[in-house]
């Protein structure tokens, strides 16, 4: 059954027995059906926004509210979370534990700073009146944002759940395959946010 | 301390509307009255609200929608008595009420009985009819099915407590925002949607996980039952048309809670976007609800034809092109908002282009039936109703004219069209399918007698409730009308109603025949489980199955598995040797969680903010608990499997006559 | 039996639309009457109990027949699509109707739950009355002052919505002089089933009546009356107005907010001006 060692998506578990194989084709395929469907939804929220960036309602516009430096840099912690997790899935293809928790550490550090950065922007954003209450341009920049954010909050209490079950459980069967599953997670909330500063803070500042 | 929840919440606004409250409470304290006194407390527990059993949640699904379709036909006789009788009066009903009415009878209908329905059909003989034992995710179905029913509960509960929307099924705003609709309606209507919707999307990646990945040794996609095909269909359909919907009502939501401008009229909202992401979602939940009735339809005319389906490829070709067509055509529902011609004129010709794969369809289905032995059993007559269909298929065709449209738009043509669809189309093949496949749920048929009886007051209720409309339609009365002053209309209203009394006359034989059956079942066991000599492999196992399906995973070579073994006598062959086997330990996770979304929802109805947080940190501390529970799973000793496949063995002996090996 | 339907089209529009509804239902009759005429006799030829009929339990495929069940439908459809591409822009509700006389355009606003008609070139307003010469083209301009509306005369044909903060057009012409009805179809709340109005096609001479009746009205309709008018009620009542302020008709739309920079209107004034009364419950 080595050719099976290649058939689910994702990062591969090297030299594992079969039924984990087994185990995680049928996790690792579901949770990227679920990513599917969760990039419908942002789909569907980069659809709004797209056609709501006009509506401003004579409120201020996307080149008066956006700083591109604050997304570039909120970019940047994001992506170097993003590697340190991906330094973490190595470090689990040979079970080394103290480098996975070193390495998760690290990009749960940067995911929360990723956060605090964002939320700033926020209410700042709001102090300064350009709240989603103003126009429907703001509210469907707000939601859009914002349930990426939630998305990292969520994976960030997933982080450490994680890292409360490798202590607890161990590097069993089903720890390994939520890791894998974590880590297709964060990998895709990169992605999005990707998406989001090409679509909103990009073309944003230039207008 | 109860945000705005107060005892103004209570239906006193109406006589009608109080009596329906303490119906629907006086009827679930006699549920509750009766599980007592059958001390069946303990066993509904560990046997029912616990399982993970992809049977059970099959079953528990289609009771749900049973129970939702008692409840959504009633609003349909109110509103059609209402319509018969209020020339130049309001009639009995305040226009308030006979809004909510219609709302709840279309969201009913849609969420809480159509979809439980088929997920529950779904449920139930998918993993059977690919050889598996059980869905890829057993608790994860488990959470869908409680989900749907906290959504089905705020629903019911909002008759009590508060109000319902008077939004209609489609909710548009701005009608639907806090300035035109102030009161907990809405809200109700939005929590309900975005709760059952989010059930309904983790069992669409629940069956298509099962489906791609869990199928018998052997069995290629192209030698699935065609059931698991529409489901196939089906459930990627789900996954990519519940989030349109999903972010429309959150959207919603946010304008109506935190006076954001998603939709309203003022503040740069754009309330035609929510038509498009609601019909985005909404077109493609029509083939969600029509395709596994094409599924049933599609097994159930070969088995009764006792010939194999006619162009088999060809029915999953058209299957598959009408999911990808239904992307293509939401713009039909709203030709009338004013898009350019070619706009109209584009989607126009794709809708017109959808109806080509389902035509193909239909004539497959005759042709099934050609050069067979036809036997005509409840389930065959379901199905040869279907033709009926086509009158909707043809009025559909009409609709999506758009010159025509804007005559027929709103009006009761529509409603008569798309209930020519839903009726038929997938409401017989869901019946179709709960009377194929009872006897192997439960081990007993259901009554033939008044089987025919129900379809003969369905069949005849639907003609006489639904073509009136469509002359109305012609008349010009709008949909939605609670009373209206054109003498020209009574006429046709009292038929309709007339027609509504038959398919009560019809529901209440189906309620006979459940009862009859009940009663009859020791003379009617049938536990060698092949009552209609089945050609798939939900057939090979004893009725009800064992809770592990098979014993030992069968092998398939070719499509009509089970027809294959019959004729090369490889039925029933037991193993040399039963292996144990392991099956998902039951949970209170799916019930646990479906509780705490029913909390946070109907806490999120009434401002009690603690509430809510509460119910949300229940949902999430669920999930985080579980996934610490290691011992998930039980072992099936082989001497339980072998002592029960015997027995059932011996059984089928002795009623059919063959030889074991 | 069949007044202000479809069936008894009173303008050319309708006739079209007529006409339309009748070709698909003939074509699609094809692929229709087939399987009601078949279905049952297959069903009776190949019961069980008739073992004269021919039994083929493994006949699954016929290349012949199964081109032909793709290609009929496909040919229908296919002949749809010409007539839908063409005769959709054609009908097409913003078209104008050519004739001879250019056409007199009104400007209809949904209200809860009634219809305010302005005749802006004729300087006059009717309410819940629409009166319009027979044989003269008639543009409606449309847009409401609450929830969405959908303007309907099916005996002229066609709807469109209305929708507020938003311009629509619809163009209609009656053929002769008649008493037609005219409606909200879309659900707008309590009253709506009210929401009707007699739609007058008129000769020129009671057209010219009609102006002069509602010129020498005592109700002007500038920014106050509308306020009064515009008040939800379900016994819409008819009057006529004249003067009418100008510019109603755009600040009914601009009232709701630029819908984009540049587009008329002041944004910060309309941006508290929410519709948030409450509707009266029963």
């Amino acid at each position: 059954m080595t050719e099976r060692a290649f058939q689910h998506p994702g990062i591969n578990l090297a030299h594992a027995r079969e039924e984990d194989h087994l185990h995680a084709e049928v996790t690792v395929f579901g949770f990227w059906v679920f990513l599917m469907s969760d990039a419908i939804i942002f789909a569907v929220l980069f659809a709004t926004y797209a056609s709501m960036t006009t509506r401003t309602n004579g409120g201020p516009t996307g080149a008066e509210v956006f700083q591109l430096s604050n997304a570039f840099i909120e970019t940047l912690v994001l992506l170097f979370s993003s590697f340190a997790f991906g330094m973490a899935s190595v470090a689990l293809r040979e079970s080394r534990v103290p480098t996975i928790y070193r390495w998760m550490g690290a990009s749960l550090l940067l995911g929360l700073g990723f956060l605090g950065l964002e939320l700033r922007e926020l209410t700042g954003l709001i102090a300064s009146g350009a709240s989603p209450q103003v126009s429907g341009f703001l509210s469907s920049f707000f939601l859009l944002v914002s349930t990426h954010g939630l998305h990292v909050l969520a994976g960030s209490v997933w982080i450490v759940v994680m890292m409360v079950q490798i202590a607890v459980l161990g590097l069993r069967r089903e720890v390994r395959s939520l890791l894998l599953r974590l880590g297709l997670f964060w990998q895709f909330l990169d992605l999005i946010w990707i998406v989001i500063f090409s679509v909103v803070y990009l073309p944003g500042v230039a207008q | 301390m109860f945000g705005e929840l107060s005892l103004d919440a209570l239906p006193l606004y109406s006589p009608i509307a109080a009596a329906g409250a303490g119906f629907i409470v006086l009827g679930g304290l006699v549920v509750v009255a009766l599980i007592t006194w059958l001390r069946a407390w303990r066993y509904l527990w560990s046997e029912w609200l616990t399982s993970v059993d992809h049977k059970r949640i099959g079953i528990m699904y289609v009771t749900l929608a049973l129970v939702m379709l008692l409840r959504g036909f009633v609003d349909a006789l109110m509103m059609r008595v209402q319509q018969a009788t209020a020339l130049n009066t309001q009639g009995y009903l305040a226009p308030d009420h006979f809004e909510q009415i219609f709302s709840s009878h279309g969201t009913i209908m849609i969420f809480f009985m159509a979809m439980p329905f088929l997920i529950g059909l779904m449920n139930f003989v998918v993993p059977l009819q690919i050889g598996a034992r059980d869905v890829a995710f057993p608790l994860l179905n488990a959470i869908g099915l409680w989900l749907t029913a906290a959504g089905a509960a705020l629903v019911m509960v909002s008759v009590v407590i508060g109000t319902f929307s008077t939004g209609g099924c489609s909710g548009y705003p701005p009608y639907t925002e806090l300035g035109y609709s102030p009161g907990v309606g809405v809200d109700y209507w939005i929590m309900a949607l975005a709760i059952s919707g989010i059930g309904s999307t983790v069992s669409g990646i629940n069956f298509i996980v099962t489906i791609y990945k869990l199928r018998a040794p052997g069995m290629k996609l192209m030698d699935m039952p065609l059931f698991c095909w529409t489901s196939l269909c089906t459930s990627l359909l789900i996954i990519f048309a519940l989030p349109p919907l999903t972010v429309a009502v959150t959207m919603l939501a946010l304008d109506r809670y935190l006076g954001m401008h998603f939709f309203t009229a003022d503040g740069g909202g754009n309330l035609m976007n929510y038509a498009n992401l609601f019909w985005l979602f909404g077109h493609p939940e029509v083939y969600i609800l029509v395709l596994p009735a094409f599924g049933v339809f599609s097994e159930v005319i070969p088995t009764f034809s006792r010939k194999r389906l006619f162009g088999y490829t060809v029915l999953v070709y058209a299957t598959m092109s009408i999911a990808v067509l239904s992307f293509m055509v939401w713009l039909h529902h709203f030709f009338t908002m004013g898009a350019s011609a070619d706009v109209n004129a584009f989607f126009g010709v794709t809708t017109m282009l959808i109806a080509v794969p389902t035509g193909v369809k239909v004539y497959d289905w005759m042709l099934a039936m050609f050069r067979g032995r036809l036997t005509f059993a409840t389930p065959m007559l379901w199905s040869i109703a279907f033709i009926t269909f086509v009158i909707g298929g043809m009025t559909g065709v009409i609709l999506a004219i758009p010159p025509v449209d804007f005559v027929f738009h709103n009006t009761l043509f529509l409603i008569a069209h798309f209930h020519n669809m839903l009726i038929p189309g997938s409401l017989f093949g869901f019946f179709a399918g709960y009377t194929f496949w009872f006897p192997k749920a439960f081990g007993f048929p259901l009554d033939e007698k008044w089987g025919r009886r129900a379809v003969a007051f369905w069949v005849s209720g639907f003609y006489l409730a639904f073509m009136p409309l469509y002359v109305l339609g012609f008349l010009g009365m709008p949909r939605r009308t609670a009373y209206y002053d054109d003498p020209a209309w009574q006429a046709y209203l009292i038929v309709a109603a007339c027609g509504a009394l038959f398919i009560l006359c019809g529901l209440a034989s189906q309620v006979i025949q459940l009862v009859v059956s009940i009663r009859h079942r020791h003379r009617t066991t049938d536990f060698a489980g092949d009552p209609w000599d089945g050609r798939s492999l939900e057939w090979t196992t004893s009725s009800p199955p064992p809770e592990y399906n098979f014993a030992v995973q069968p092998v398939v070579h070719s499509r009509d598995a089970f027809t294959a073994m019959k004729a090369e006598g490889t039925a029933y062959r037991p193993p040399g040797v039963y292996e144990p086997i392991e099956m998902p330990r039951n949970s209170i996770t799916g019930l646990a969680i479906g509780a705490a979304s029913f909390v946070f929802g109907f806490a999120v109805v009434w401002h009690i903010w603690w509430l809510a947080l509460l119910g949300l940190v229940a949902i999430i501390g669920t999930i985080i608990a579980r996934s610490f529970a290691t011992t998930t799973n039980k072992l099936i000793s082989s001497a339980e499997i072998e002592a029960r496949e015997r027995l059932w063995l011996v059984t089928v002996a002795e009623e059919r006559e063959v030889v074991l090996q | 039996m069949f007044a202000d339907s479809i069936l008894d089209p009173a303008g050319p529009v309708a006739l079209a639309q007529r006409g339309m509804l009748f070709d698909a239902v003939g074509l699609m009759l094809i692929v229709v009457a087939p399987v009601f005429i078949l279905t049952p006799l297959i069903a009776w030829r190949y019961r069980a109990r008739n073992t004269a009929a021919r039994y083929s339990p493994d006949w699954e495929n016929s290349r012949p027949i199964e081109i032909a069940i793709w290609l009929v439908p496909g040919a229908i459809v296919v002949l749809l699509w010409g007539v839908v591409w063409s005769r959709t822009h054609q009908l097409d509700p913003y078209r104008p109707i050519a004739a001879s006389q250019p056409p007199l355009v009104v400007q209809a606003v949904g209200l809860d739950w009634q219809w305010l008609f302005i005749y802006p070139t004729e300087n006059i307003a009717s309410l819940n009355r629409l009166v319009f010469p027979a044989g003269r083209p008639l543009t409606v301009e449309l847009t409401t002052d609450t929830v969405m509306n959908a303007f309907s005369i099916p005996a002229l044909g066609g709807q469109i919505y209305a929708m507020p903060g938003m311009r629509a057009e619809l163009n209609l012409l009656a053929d002769a002089p008649g008493i037609f009805v005219g409606r909200n179809t879309q659900f707008s709340g309590d009253g709506f089933p009210d929401q009707t109005f007699p739609d007058i096609a008129s000769t020129e001479a009671d057209f010219e009546s009609f102006l002069q009746e509602a010129k020498s009205s005592p109700a002007t309709l500038d920014s106050a009356t509308y306020a009064a008018v515009s008040k939800p009620t379900e016994t819409p009542a008819q009057q006529l107005f004249a003067p009418v302020e100008p510019g109603l008709f755009a600040a009914i739309i601009a009232k709701y907010g630029p819908t984009s920079p540049g587009a008329p209107g002041d944004g910060a004034r309309a941006m508290n001006r929410s519709p948030r009364r409450r509707r009266h419950v029963r």
